[in-house]
């Protein structure tokens, strides 16, 4: 298949070192119990573009992000994360790799006895020890203000609205100026102007600073707007890889059916 | 810098299995979910020790958490330790009295309080109150994915939050023993002193006649492997849950009932090691 030739071409630069992929994976299993998620599924995501993943809930999209990120350990596979493999490292080791990372969460996550604030600065102040309190607090409002939420700063996320949680941990997802964004579902729940308002931010990230995202979304419109690449999944592997055009050509019935109800 | 304790912390394998209390195995038997849990929580302690350890230290995290445990819990300490030190004092001089050995009875309420009750009643309040307390807060955490979004922030969870609170209550529970036994005694006091002309100094100078300050300390340092089950327990359940609200409500319980549990068993095995070690 063409997209498979061009993701094994990817790896092959990056072997040889002509370019260097911000995330390989390669073959990956995953269960959990009895339920087999991710079954050999090799994907590889080129630095400063963005690949969006698709496909229909309980595929493995989520728990994929988890991988890259070192929250889940794959049962076999490997994964590497900007040239450097997941496989055997401490706690503190993979630490090092995920202050190269942002992750949104599908719920936000935020810390429930923090205000929105303090949330956006918490990661700032375990590291970024040189920063001032002042120099915190003015970065905390620029994140704040690049998602739409400078003016709920004092508030609690327990006052906030599903979209407004995503908002405030997009904004702590790219406190530490990530090289790498994770994104889990950045636009469901949000309205259609907050939902294109992070579109255009993850394409300004992408412009401004050569960002490389992953992207897991059911929003067909969100993941054309802002990604380079798409990869629908479907029992745990990739049943296509490409772009848009790609996935409008591919005669494959998931694929045909897929594209029809999205 | 290589652990070989941590090594299999992405994933981390004790916390994300489906979750396994030891009242309820959910192994192919009771024998398989006893030692399975055993075995977890001791992967679990060797990481928080190791994370203990190793810098950076969250003294931020521990000074919060010591307030928390040890501040807020003062008030029921203290009370629990009074109405222990009027029940004691009241069965104290009954008894007493049977035998013909009411001048027995300040000896006998400092003893009993110092070393058997004081001890017992703190670590099974603070079982209940700060067991409850950080079992229901870090298994709310891992259910919300919070615990999920420290580890994302690259700080290790072990160090950031079941260490603080593991320390916390192992510095604290000494303290809230002292306040307890202070409370029983000068409760106690009030209860004999209501019914028998007794002064306070009589009461403490014959109380402490015979005893030595090495009597007392053993049964009030005791108290820090409460601390330690307390806090560790509550901490595992918490960091290991699933299955959302259920799943939240299962660890506060577990983590009061095992830490009573766990207590009560170790108070027998100290009981006997002070004993041996301070005859």
């Amino acid at each position: 298949m063409a997209f498979a030739a061009e993701s094994t071409k990817e790896r092959n630069e990056a072997a040889s070192g002509l370019a260097a992929p911000a995330v390989i994976v390669e073959a990956v299993h995953k269960s959990f119990g009895n339920q087999h998620v991710l079954d050999g599924i090799s994907l590889t995501v080129a630095r400063g573009k963005t690949l969006a993943m698709l496909g229909r809930s309980g595929t493995g999209k989520s728990v994929l992000l988890r991988l890259i990120i070192g929250l889940e350990k794959p049962d076999t596979g490997s994964l590497q994360v900007l040239g450097r493999s997941l496989a055997g490292l401490t706690l503190d080791e993979l630490g090092e790799v995920r202050l190269k990372m942002g992750f949104l969460f599908q719920n936000g996550a935020l810390y429930d006895s923090m205000s929105v604030g303090e949330n956006v600065a918490f990661p700032l102040r375990h590291h970024r020890h040189g920063l001032s309190n002042a120099e915190i607090v003015d970065r905390v409002k620029q994140l704040l203000d690049e998602v739409g939420m400078s003016r709920h700063l004092e508030k609690m996320p327990a006052s906030l609205s599903g979209g407004m949680r995503k908002r405030v941990g997009l904004a702590r997802a790219l406190a530490l100026d990530p090289e790498i964004l994770l994104l889990d579902e950045p636009t469901a729940g949000l309205d259609p102007i907050s939902s294109g308002e992070i579109d255009d931010l993850v394409l300004k990230l992408k412009t401004e600073r050569k960002m490389t995202s992953v992207v897991v979304t059911h929003d067909m419109h969100s993941a054309r707007t802002i990604a380079d690449r798409l990869a629908l999944l479907n029992h745990g592997r990739v049943a296509i890889e490409g772009t848009f055009d790609d996935l409008k050509q591919s005669q494959d019935p998931f694929v045909v059916e897929f594209l029809k109800h999205s | 810098m290589s652990s070989p304790g941590l090594t299999a912390a992405a994933g981390a394998s004790p916390l994300e299995p489906e979750q396994k209390t030891f009242a309820q195995p959910a192994g192919p038997g009771l024998i398989f979910g006893f030692f399975e849990w055993f075995g977890d929580l001791g992967v679990f302690l060797w990481r928080v020790a190791r994370a203990a350890v190793t810098p950076p230290y969250e003294w931020g995290e521990l000074v919060r958490q010591l307030d928390e445990t040890g501040a807020m819990s003062l008030p029921l300490v203290v009370m629990a330790g009074t109405a222990i030190g009027v029940v004691l004092s009241m069965e104290a001089r009954y008894s007493l009295s049977r035998f013909g050995a009411k001048s027995l009875f300040p000896a006998t309420l400092v003893y009993s309080v110092i070393q058997v009750m004081g001890p017992i009643i703190t670590g099974l309040v603070v079982a209940g109150r700060v067991g409850a307390g950080i079992g229901a807060e870090l298994a709310s955490m891992k259910v919300t994915e919070q615990i999920d979004a420290i580890e994302a922030s690259a700080l290790n969870p072990y160090r950031f939050l079941a260490a603080p609170r593991i320390l916390a209550c192992i510095l604290m529970l000494p303290l809230l023993t002292l306040a307890a036994d202070i409370s029983a005694l000068m409760m106690g006091w009030v209860a004999q002193a209501l019914v028998e002309p007794l002064s306070f100094r009589q009461f403490i100078d014959a109380g402490f006649a015979a005893a030595k300050f090495s009597a007392f300390l053993p049964p009030t340092f005791k108290t820090c492997v409460y601390g330690f089950i307390i806090g560790s327990i509550a901490c595992f359940n918490g960091m290991r849950t699933r299955g959302g609200a259920e799943g939240v409500g299962r660890s506060a319980t577990s983590s009061v009932v095992l830490g009573s549990l766990f207590v009560i068993l170790a108070d027998v095995v100290l009981v006997k090691f002070i004993l041996v070690v301070f005859p």
